[in-house]
């Protein structure tokens, strides 16, 4: 939690004049609010007493928060479920929601209104769900509520929220549950047999112990098993095997020789041992499917984003609201301040500042006039503005975007994962065994058909692959979270397997391994220290780098921040603006390299040029990833020289200069088709394609919200680093992964003898399957104590 | 013997007993919002109290 700062160090940081919004923390300039939104949000919170929020909240200098609407900007009504009852639930969206003084915010003052059945944030999916009885209207005052706080509010299209809840992992959790009943139990009972077959127990009591187990583990194994022969079904009608098959064979065959057992009033049955196995196996599929949630929630945000209404200005001046689907090209929408423009086009009337993040990774407001072009999913920070549609529904940009991501994922789920590969060929080696032992014990040693097939039952239960199963994903699901509180967050969960294996490291060069820088020579003394007074006032990465080399500079008071343009300061002698070109109202084309322009009464105008520089730790990322074997290139869409010159000071020796989307993805599928595993590294929107086209992929936590949801890897801060950090994690994942397998199959060829001679008894069984089990979980705990130092 | 009769009959009791409240609190969404769970601890007055649907 570095990067947050509490609200009460921020106090103790500001001078008392604060520069900061009171409400959103944003710089204000002399002003205790940045907007009028963030007043009247501030009014509202202060005269509900809900002021503790203020001392409550972790604010993260690095997120903007949404600014304060207001308005009906959605028909709300559309997306009320009523059920018999009368009840009416709407479920919306919430952006800006921070942290948990937020959900108390909006939770405290949903309380206050009378008769309302539910009003809960649900935090992890940043959710709101509103229930109450009565005038479907009433949901516009409670939306106007909570945006009031300064949230902002996307209703969800129910049935699309349903179809898009995870059924899989809580059908995985419930059979976890019933399978550990019937372990508990069944094992209790097994014991005390166990412990009667030395003490005399009578048969009679034995065979009563054998049918409670029956009773209790048979239903139990039936709803457990039911993943596992599913899986192994669909696997077997595609003509494969995996490592369900033997499971499926193992658990039913057990389960049928038990009861026969237990009819016959036998010695031994088996139910403990089923019922265990499918209990560790299911722990198994749990940490799986965990590990591979994050991308698909990622994906359904993007959706999400996607399926607003927009107004549509008609022949007769008047606006109809409907779907984005229902547009035509031609049509023009209507989009007022806070609205996410839902198509592609060019604006038609209105001039604004936009907020194009989502799509281009810009996260400084553009500024747009009639002619501009702007694309689906960008957030209108000014004025209403209306654009001519050119792609709507799913020719749009946007959805482009989401297709390419499901391409991505369609791709990805070919890649063979080490634990299929092992079951590959474990399964038709179990299945010989058994069957070997089977025939061996009844046509070789002549013994009675049933003896010999609870033999070969007995090896399909020690060989039952529960520790395999455990193996990978318990690795995943440690060097995961270690990865994550080191603010690196893997959204797959092949990527670990996949890092592992990448050969080949391709950088994007602006962005990734440059970052802006002052050019020295630009400017006397005295106007550097006034432009870098105002720069103080904002976080514009321009601003920063103008203030880093100008080394200490005191921050002017009373700077008014332009968003997307500049900032200003009024003086006694006039204004003194430091921006863009346009906004210090010059004219003449833009240079070649970013600038500001400084302008003040009496004095020329001044400009402040800047060039890209290495970020100071490449070189050292760079070396380090070629130390442990990995070839390093650069694919840029800059051209020859600046390319040449960084790759020449990173010591890189093969680049590759102004360089399209499309010729970035033929570089990587040429050093694909070369046997290479690609590792990309990226951030902007014309990265996109390739972070999708290369084997791994990564992005920092500033690039264009489309790269991160295609990338496999996030990681935050300035620092290149945590590409070394998570290849070197991978590499070691990798290893613990594969002694964990080595571990299991280890421990099969040293019970199989075992079992095929006669001696594993149920008791042994289950003491073998435990301590294998046990054995394999502590190792992956070591792989994480490993990571830490 | 009738009292091994009693005590697995309660031991099966008490452990579907366990498992069908695990279920329930499965089912009602309990699990649904971790994070929120552990932020709403912290908070120290009942002004968000309400009896959910």
């Amino acid at each position: 939690m570095s990067a947050t700062l509490t609200e009460a160090q921020t106090a103790q940081r500001s001078p008392p004049a604060s520069v900061h919004c009171q409400h959103c923390g944003q710089p204000s300039g002399a002003e205790r609010f940045c907007c009028a939104g963030c007043a009247a949000a501030f009014e509202t919170i202060q005269g509900l007493g809900l002021g503790n929020y203020y001392r409550q909240r972790v604010l993260n200098p690095a997120n903007r928060p949404p600014r304060p609407e207001s308005g009906e900007r959605w028909d709300l009504a559309r997306y009320i479920d009523t059920d018999a009852d009368g009840v009416n639930t709407l479920i919306l969206a919430v952006e800006g929601l921070t942290c948990g003084a937020c959900v108390w915010l909006i939770e405290s003052v949903l309380a206050r209104e009378p008769d309302l059945l539910a009003g809960r944030v649900n935090m992890t999916t940043r959710r709101l769900r509103l229930a109450w009885k009565g005038d479907t209207a009433r949901a516009y005052r409670l939306a106007a509520q909570v945006e009031g706080l300064g949230y902002r509010l996307v209703p969800f299209d129910q049935s699309c929220l349903r179809a898009a809840e995870d059924q899989t992992g809580r059908a995985l959790i419930r059979a976890l549950a019933v399978a550990g009943f019937s372990a508990a139990n069944v094992m209790f009972l097994s014991l005390g047999t166990w412990v009667g077959l030395t003490q005399n127990m009578g048969p009679a009591t034995r065979d009563l112990m054998h049918w409670v187990s029956a009773l209790i583990a048979l239903p139990c194994i039936c709803y457990a098993s039911l993943p596992f022969i599913r899986s192994a079904l669909a696997a077997l009608s595609r003509g494969r095997t995996n490592m369900d098959v033997p499971i499926s064979v193992g658990v039913t065959l057990v389960s049928v020789m038990s009861l026969i057992e237990t009819m016959r009033g036998g010695l031994h049955t088996y139910f403990d041992s089923a019922s265990t196995l499918l209990f560790f196996l299911l722990i198994g599929r749990v940490l799986d499917h965990r590990a591979r949630g994050k991308a698909r929630e990622t994906a359904q945000e993007l959706l999400m984003l996607r399926a607003g209404d927009v107004s549509v200005l008609q022949a007769d001046g008047s606006t109809r609201r409907c779907r984005q689907e229902a547009v035509a090209p031609g049509d023009l929408v209507l989009t007022g301040m806070g609205e996410r423009i839902g198509v592609d086009g060019t604006v038609a009337r209105g001039e604004t500042s936009l907020d194009a993040s989502l799509v281009t990774g810009e996260s400084l407001p553009q500024p747009a006039a009639p002619g501009t072009l702007v694309f689906a999913g960008t957030l209108n920070l000014g004025d209403a503005i209306t654009v001519r549609a050119t792609a709507t529904g799913n020719t749009t940009l946007l959805a482009e975007c989401v297709r390419l991501i499901e391409a991505a994922e369609a791709a990805r789920g070919r890649f063979v994962v080490l634990a299929d590969r092992v079951a590959r060929a474990y399964t038709p080696a179990v299945h010989v065994a058994a069957l070997a032992t089977f025939l061996a014990w009844y046509l070789a040693l002549g013994r009675p058909a049933m003896d010999s097939l609870i033999t070969a039952a007995a090896v399909l239960i020690v060989t039952c692959p529960c520790a395999l199963a455990l193996a990978v994903p318990t690795v995943q699901v440690v060097v995961t979270s270690r990865l994550f509180r080191q603010g690196i967050l893997l959204k797959s969960g092949t990527a670990l397997e996949r890092l592992a294996n990448a050969t080949t490291v391709v950088f994007d060069k602006t962005g990734t391994l440059t970052e802006p820088v002052l050019l020295a020579d630009s400017s006397d003394a005295q106007a550097l220290a006034i432009a870098a007074g105002l720069a103080a006032n904002s976080r514009h990465p321009l601003c920063r780098a103008l203030l880093a080399g100008s080394g200490a500079a005191p921050q002017l008071p009373g700077v008014i921040e332009h968003p997307g343009l500049g900032l200003s300061l009024l003086r006694d002698g006039g204004e003194i603006r430091l921006g863009s070109r346009r906004f210090c109202g010059l004219t003449g084309s833009a240079a070649a390299g970013p600038e500001l322009w400084l302008v003040r009464p009496g004095a020329a105008p001044l400009c402040f040029a800047f060039q890209e520089r290495l970020r100071p730790d490449a070189a050292a990322t760079v070396r380090a990833v070629r130390a442990i074997g990995i070839d390093v290139l650069i694919a840029s869409g800059d051209a020859a020289p600046a390319v040449q010159q960084a790759a020449e000071s990173l010591g890189i020796a093969v680049w590759h200069a102004q360089q399209t989307p499309a010729s970035k993805v033929a570089l990587i599928e040429s050093l694909r088709a070369q046997g290479k595993r690609v590792f990309m590294v990226g951030d902007g929107l014309n990265d996109g394609p390739c972070l999708a086209a290369a084997d791994v992929s990564a992005s920092p936590s500033t690039a264009a919200d489309i790269s991160q949801t295609v990338a496999d890897v996030v990681f935050q801060g300035a620092s290149l680093r945590p590409v070394l950090t998570v290849l070197r994690a991978a590499r070691r994942a990798r290893a613990a992964m594969r002694q964990n397998i080595g571990l299991s199959i280890g421990y099969n060829l040293l019970v199989v003898p075992l079992a095929v001679a006669g001696y594993v008894t149920p008791w042994i069984a289950a003491i073998a399957m435990s301590s294998s089990s046990l054995l394999v979980l502590g190792n992956a705990f070591r792989a994480q104590g490993k990571l830490r130092s | 013997m009738n009292v091994l009769v009693w005590l697995i009959l309660l031991s099966v009791f008490l452990g579907g007993g366990a498992l069908a409240l695990f279920l329930w609190t499965l089912r009602s969404g309990q699990y649904d919002d971790l994070d929120g769970a552990a932020n709403r601890i912290l908070f120290d007055d009942s002004a968000a109290k309400r009896d959910e649907v």
